[in-house]
C-alpha cells in the first residue's frame, strides 16, 4: 500500500492542527486582534525549521523516498495575482476561522456547520475556474 | 502522557508542522491544502465549464487521502487526545471583547455557537456568513495559487517572493475582516 502513508500523513496532521488550537475560530479572531502571540508562534516556529529543513534538502541534494531528487519548484512571479486572492482569501479565513486544511479537520470533530464553509469553498473554486481568464495575474 | 490531553504549546505544534512539510517532500509530493478544492470541483465535472478543471484529478489522488486522514485526524484529536471539556488559554481581552457581542463560549469551544450552532445556520444571515467566509476562502486561495499551507508554510520554507506576497494579503484581508466588516455583522 503505497498510499496509506498519504491517508498517515493526514491523520498526523489533523491531530497536529487540533492539539494546537489552530482548528479554532477563536484563536484566528485572536491572532488578528493581535492579542496573543500562540498563531504567530505556530507559524513562525514552523517557518524557523522549515527555512533550514528546505535549505537541507537543496544543499544535500536529496532525495526522496523513490531515489529522485527532490524538486521544489518555484512560485510564478507576479503581484496582483498573490495581493489580490490573498486579500480575498484572508477576510474569508478571518470571516470563517477555517482555512483550507482545518475545514476538515473540524468535520472530523463533529462541527458539521462547517460543511457550509466547505461548500462555499468549493463553489469559490469554481467561480475562479471560471472567471480566471479575466481576473489580473 | 498527560500533556498530551492538554493543548499543544505553539512551540511543540509549529515544528511539528514543518516536519509534516518535509515528510511529504521525501514522499516526493509538497504540502499545499486548498489544491484539492480544485480536484474536487473536477470529480465533480467542473471541466465542462472551464479549461482550469480539465487535468488528470487522478495525479491528485495522494492529496486527497492526505484530505480524509485531516478529518479523521480531528476525530481522534478531539475523541481520543482532549480532555472532555475544551478550555482555551485566549486572551481574557480577546474573551470580553467576544461576550460583549454575544459570543458567550469564547475559550470553552473550538468554534462559536454564534456562527457554527443550529440556531446560526438556521437564520439566512448565519448561512449567509459561512456561505460567503468560504467562497472567498476557495476563490482567493486559488486565484492566489495557495493557502496557509501552501504559501505561509511551503512556500516561505522556500524564501518565495510570491508567497510573501499572498501572507502579506492574507493578513491584509485578515484585519480587514476582523477590524472593520465583522463589527458590522455582530
Amino acid at each position: 500500500m503505497r498510499s496509506i502513508k498519504f491517508l498517515l500523513a493526514g491523520i498526523v496532521f489533523g491531530i497536529i492542527m487540533y492539539k494546537s488550537e489552530a482548528v479554532s475560530w477563536y484563536r484566528i479572531h485572536e491572532m488578528f486582534r493581535f492579542e496573543s502571540f500562540h498563531m504567530y508562534g505556530i507559524i513562525g516556529s514552523a517557518l524557523f525549521l522549515g527555512v533550514l529543513l528546505v535549505q537541507w534538502i537543496k544543499r544535500s541534494k536529496m532525495k526522496n523516498i523513490y531515489g529522485q531528487p527532490i524538486a521544489i519548484e518555484d512560485k510564478e512571479k507576479s503581484f496582483w495575482r498573490y495581493i489580490l486572492g490573498g486579500s480575498i482569501f484572508g477576510m474569508g479565513w478571518a470571516l470563517s476561522g477555517a482555512c483550507p486544511g482545518p475545514m476538515y479537520v473540524l468535520v472530523g470533530t463533529g462541527a458539521m456547520a462547517i460543511m457550509i464553509v466547505i461548500f462555499g469553498a468549493i463553489i469559490g473554486t469554481f467561480l475562479y475556474g471560471v472567471l480566471r481568464t479575466k481576473l489580473p495575474h | 502522557m498527560s500533556a498530551i490531553f492538554q493543548p499543544w504549546p505553539w512551540y511543540v505544534s509549529g515544528p511539528l508542522i514543518a516536519l509534516l512539510m518535509f515528510t511529504l517532500l521525501k514522499f516526493g509530493k509538497s504540502f499545499g491544502m486548498s489544491s484539492n478544492l480544485r480536484t474536487i470541483c473536477t470529480i465533480g465535472g467542473a471541466g465542462k465549464f472551464a479549461d482550469f478543471f480539465r487535468f488528470d484529478w487522478k495525479s491528485q489522488r495522494w492529496n486527497l487521502l492526505v484530505l480524509i486522514g485531516a478529518i479523521l485526524g480531528g476525530f481522534i484529536a478531539s475523541e481520543f487526545l482532549s480532555t472532555e471539556t475544551v478550555n482555551m488559554d485566549l486572551n481574557p481581552k480577546t474573551i470580553a471583547a467576544l461576550k460583549e457581542k454575544g459570543f458567550s463560549d469564547a475559550g470553552k469551544a473550538i468554534v462559536p455557537k454564534q456562527l457554527f450552532g443550529l440556531e446560526a445556520i438556521s437564520s439566512l444571515k448565519g448561512i449567509l456568513i459561512l456561505l460567503i467566509g468560504g467562497i472567498m476562502v476557495g476563490f482567493g486561495a486559488r486565484w492566489a495559487g495557495g493557502c496557509t499551507s501552501g504559501h505561509a508554510i511551503s512556500g516561505l520554507s522556500n524564501l518565495q517572493l510570491p508567497s510573501l506576497i499572498a501572507v502579506i494579503g492574507f493578513f491584509a484581508g485578515g484585519l480587514l475582516m476582523t477590524h472593520f466588516i465583522f463589527p458590522f455583522l455582530f
